[in-house]
This record gives C-alpha cells, sequence and structure tokens, in this order.
C-alpha cells in the first residue's frame, strides 16, 4: 500500500482520538485504530519500518 | 378265529376277480379293523382327509411351489432370504419407513449426504463486484474487482488490469481474469487470494486425529502452458502451516478444472476468532525470495521460499500474459462435488460481511440522517447491510459528491468516521450550517459511494 498524508482524527464531540485519516493508493480513507484492520496494521508497520509518520490531530 | 366273507352284490351284475400277483412268496393282507373302504391304489387322494399333522413327515419332494397361490397374508412370517427384493414393483413400496438410524447405508453419493452449505469459499463464482468490474494499470496489492479476492504483489512483479469478465466455463456466469499490461522485472511475490476467518476453518479440527480432509476444486484459464503452484495457508498464532499443489496448464487459453484434496494437518491447533485462518493462495510470479525450497506436497511449516518453487510459468513478465479463476470450491471430505451454486443476493449478504459499499446512483437520494452539531459539522449514524468482521476503514466518492440538506442544503468539505462493526458515526464538514437542525446527507451526483472495509 501507498500510504501518504497519514494523520490522526479527533472525535468532534469528546476531543479523543478516534481514528486515522490518510490516502492509501489515491483514495482518501479513514481508518480506525484496530489492529485487525488491514489498513492500520499496515500503518502501524509502515510507521516501525519508518517509511511514514502520522501526523498529529489538530 | 375270526372269518373272511366274500359278499356278492345283490344289485350289480358283473364278476368281481381277486388276482394273484406274480410272485413266489407268500403275502398276507390284513384288513383294517373298522367298518371302511379300501382306496384305489391310482385314485387322485381326495378321501385322504383329516390326516393328522403329525403323520405328515418326512421330505418334500422338489416341487417348484407355483400351485401354492392365495396363501393367506398371516401365513408368510419369518425370514426372507435372498428374497428378489430387486423385482419389487415401486407400487408395492409404500407405508411408512421404520426408525432404523441408517448407520449401515455406506457408498451413498456425497452429494446426497451432504446438508446445508459446503462451500467455504465466498464468491467462488465471481459474481459480486462491488468495487466495480475493472481496475486498470495497478501495481500494488489491493481488492479490485471481484469480492473477496485479493491481488497480493509487490509493485515490481507488473502493472496488471483486473476485469470480471463474463467468459466463463459452462455452468458459470463470470470469471475473475489478470492481465499483464507492463511486465515485471523483479519482486518477491505474485499472487491472487483468498482468506477465511479462523472461526470458520475450526470445524476442520486440524491439530487433532480428527483433523478433516478438504478438497479444492476450480477452473483456470491461462495463456500458456505449463505447471503453476496453489498454496493452502493455515494461518495460526502458534505458527503458520504451508502444503502446496501443482496443477498442470495442458492448453493454453483453455478452461480446465482442477481438483486437489489436502489431509487434515493433525500439527497445528487452529485458531477460533474473526482473524486469518486460511488463505488460498494461487501464486502467479516471484523473481526471488518464494523459491528455493522443495515444494511442500504434505502439512509442514510456512516456508516462504516454497510458495513458487515448483512452478513453470510466470505470469507478469510478459504483456502477453493473462491468468482467469472461476468456480472455486473448498469443502470438507476427500471428494470434489458440483459446484454451490448461490443466489447473487446470499452471495453479495457473505461478501457484506467484509466489503459493503452504499451507491446512491441518482442526485439527491437520501444516504443517512442525523443532527447538525455546530456550524461547521454534521453528525450522522449509518448502519451496515450486516455485522462487519472487524472495525472497518471508511472510504467515500469525492467528499463535494455529499450535501448536508435540511431547510437549505451545505456541499460536504470534509468527511471523518468513528467505524465500530456495526454501524458508524459520520461527522460532514461543511460550513454556515444552523446548529441544532436535524438533517439528511444526500447524494450531491448520482456518483456519490461510501464504502466499509473489513477485508482480512
Amino acid at each position: 500500500m501507498i500510504i501518504i498524508n497519514a494523520k490522526y482524527i479527533k472525535n468532534i464531540d469528546t476531543e479523543n482520538i478516534s481514528s486515522i485519516k490518510a490516502t492509501i493508493d489515491g483514495q482518501e480513507m479513514s481508518i480506525p485504530l484496530s489492529e485487525d484492520n488491514r489498513h492500520y496494521a499496515e500503518i502501524l508497520k509502515q510507521v516501525a519500518d519508518g517509511d511514514i509518520t502520522i501526523a498529529e490531530a489538530d | 378265529m375270526s372269518d373272511i366273507k366274500i359278499q356278492p352284490s345283490a344289485t350289480g351284475s358283473a364278476t368281481v376277480t381277486l388276482t394273484a400277483p406274480v410272485t413266489n412268496t407268500a403275502r398276507t393282507i390284513t384288513f383294517p379293523d373298522s367298518t371302511s373302504t379300501l382306496l384305489a391304489s391310482d385314485g387322485s387322494a381326495a378321501n385322504l382327509t383329516a390326516i393328522p399333522a403329525g403323520n405328515i413327515t418326512g421330505t418334500l419332494p422338489a416341487l417348484s411351489a407355483a400351485n401354492l397361490t392365495a396363501i393367506p397374508a398371516g401365513n408368510l412370517t419369518g425370514t426372507v432370504a435372498d428374497a428378489r427384493i430387486s423385482a419389487l414393483t415401486s407400487s408395492k413400496l409404500t407405508g411408512t419407513l421404520p426408525a432404523i438410524s441408517a448407520a449401515n447405508l455406506t457408498n451413498v453419493p456425497k452429494d446426497i449426504t451432504v446438508g446445508g452449505r459446503k462451500n467455504m469459499v465466498i464468491n467462488g463464482a465471481m459474481q459480486v463486484a462491488q468495487r466495480g468490474t475493472s481496475e486498470t494499470g495497478y501495481t500494488t496489492t489491493g481488492y479490485y474487482t471481484c469480492d473477496r479476492w485479493h491481488h497480493d504483489k509487490a509493485a515490481a512483479t507488473g502493472t496488471f488490469t483486473q476485469t470480471q469478465e463474463a467468459d466463463a466455463p459452462d455452468g458459470f456466469k463470470n470469471s475473475l481474469k489478470i492481465n499483464c499490461t507492463t511486465a515485471g522485472s523483479s519482486g518477491d511475490y505474485n499472487a491472487i487470494q483468498t482468506k477465511l476467518e479462523s472461526q470458520d476453518t475450526a470445524h476442520l479440527a486440524y491439530g487433532t486425529s480428527s483433523a478433516k480432509s478438504v478438497t479444492l476444486s476450480f477452473w483456470v484459464k491461462v495463456s500458456q502452458t505449463g505447471t503453476m503452484q496453489f498454496n493452502l495457508i493455515h494461518h495460526a498464532d502458534a505458527g503458520s502451516r504451508q502444503i502446496s499443489y501443482l496443477y498442470t496448464i495442458s492448453a493454453a487459453n483453455t478452461w480446465e478444472k482442477k481438483t486437489v484434496t489436502f489431509p487434515g494437518d493433525t500439527v497445528r491447533v487452529g485458531d477460533d476468532d474473526s482473524t486469518q485462518g486460511f488463505y488460498l493462495e494461487w501464486f502467479l510470479s516471484s523473481y526471488g525470495g518464494r523459491t528455493g525450497s522443495a515444494v511442500q506436497t504434505s502439512w509442514g511449516a510456512y516456508n516462504n521460499p516454497a510458495r513458487f518453487e515448483g512452478a513453470t510459468i510466470m505470469i507478469g513478465d510478459s504483456t502477453s500474459d493473462t491468468w482467469q479463476i472461476t468456480g472455486v470450491q473448498l469443502e470438507v471430505g476427500s471428494t470434489a462435488t458440483d459446484f454451490e451454486g448461490r443466489s447473487y443476493g446470499e452471495e453479495l449478504s457473505l461478501c457484506e460481511r467484509y466489503y459493503h459499499r452504499h451507491k446512491a446512483n441518482i442526485a439527491g437520494a437520501g444516504i443517512c440522517a442525523g443532527t447538525i452539531y455546530s456550524t461547521t459539522a454534521a453528525a450522522a449514524a449509518y448502519r451496515y447491510p450486516t455485522i462487519m468482521r472487524g472495525n472497518p476503514t471508511l472510504s467515500y466518492s469525492a467528499v463535494g459528491d455529499f450535501r448536508v440538506l435540511y431547510t437549505t442544503t451545505k456541499v460536504v468539505t470534509a468527511i471523518d468516521g468513528i467505524e465500530t462493526v456495526s454501524g458508524v458515526r459520520l461527522w460532514f464538514t461543511s460550513s454556515g450550517m444552523t446548529a441544532g437542525n436535524g438533517m439528511m446527507i444526500d447524494a450531491n451526483n448520482p456518483n456519490c459511494w461510501l464504502a466499509f472495509d473489513a477485508e482480512l
């Protein structure tokens, strides 16, 4: 997967981090913070490999 | 002394003669001590009535019993030996079957004995393609057309177009086709896969002495002849396992059916949850990393260098390469039975546990409803058609394809989600909205869609 523009997103009413927004293979996506989600697993892998970073939430 | 009196008939006119036989031995005939009539020796025995049953002894002559008619049914008792059951007419086969267990009904064809769902593979006939029927020019791993079918590849193994085709063998309507458009030159892996949850393979009793065999059948059509490799991977937390099957492509661009039975793996206990259990893998090419170790035709430890070792065909090293598949069935047992055809609706529902796409199709179509939370944010709940395998990834068409509709309309500028297995809270960003109003999210144009991906 080609992952760019990964950024944490806060839930608007609670201000808790709720997901990651990223563009994966050209498609904008909202990715849950769930280890059995294949996109989240790949983000964690690419972060661990030093290929990408996740921007802090606004 | 008793006397012998010979009494002539007073009314008859003929003479009765007592004749001695031709013999040299003295004979004595003793008359019965009763008043009766002597029977003629060549008579019909019609007068032999009331013979006591105890006096009927000895061996019956070898008669055919053809004249034993009208025997009362109640007298036909005992055990039937070698009866001519095969000559029974169907009209005589009536009544209620006794409550027997059928334990001795052996060698019954499996198609009769297998009940319920037998094909463990979802969308094996390539009917469902929610993402679309064609994806051109891709190089990376992904799910592109037919639901549940994954192209796992290193980018350098080539550029491909993937399509859901109407070309299929008799009995099928669709197939999955990949076509190389730019030849690859390197890269470890290039394979078509479909994956099953571990809880859906737990009934195979792997890791026990009762581990069950499974039989795979599929139709394949390839642009060149030679040998290709299929791998069945049993993914388990305690260590994955692998077994392989080499299949021969005998004729180019011709549908061929392949079947193989894999024994149960008695070594590794499978997991029992919503994570990967089996993945079925048709390896297409490798330029290294998936060769160099002997092909495992019996269960062994997961072994990357054995995943492409037996293949002689490379799909993706030439732009003339195509590979096509349909009719994929994995079933318990050692017999490949007919493909289990399922309706489109059934297959779609099974696919939606892993991927669901909501297409608006027309401008103004309602998608979900909620409330305006602030001047810039509206919240809505969306419920999937079925519980998904895990919390899904949300994707969507261009944000401008969505509108917030209340007393006016506001075009959406951003979308976020909080995803769970049953539904999602969606946040739609716009501007100039009036907080506190109810609202509906609708399609700003027919291209509007939302999708949820919980694939393995």
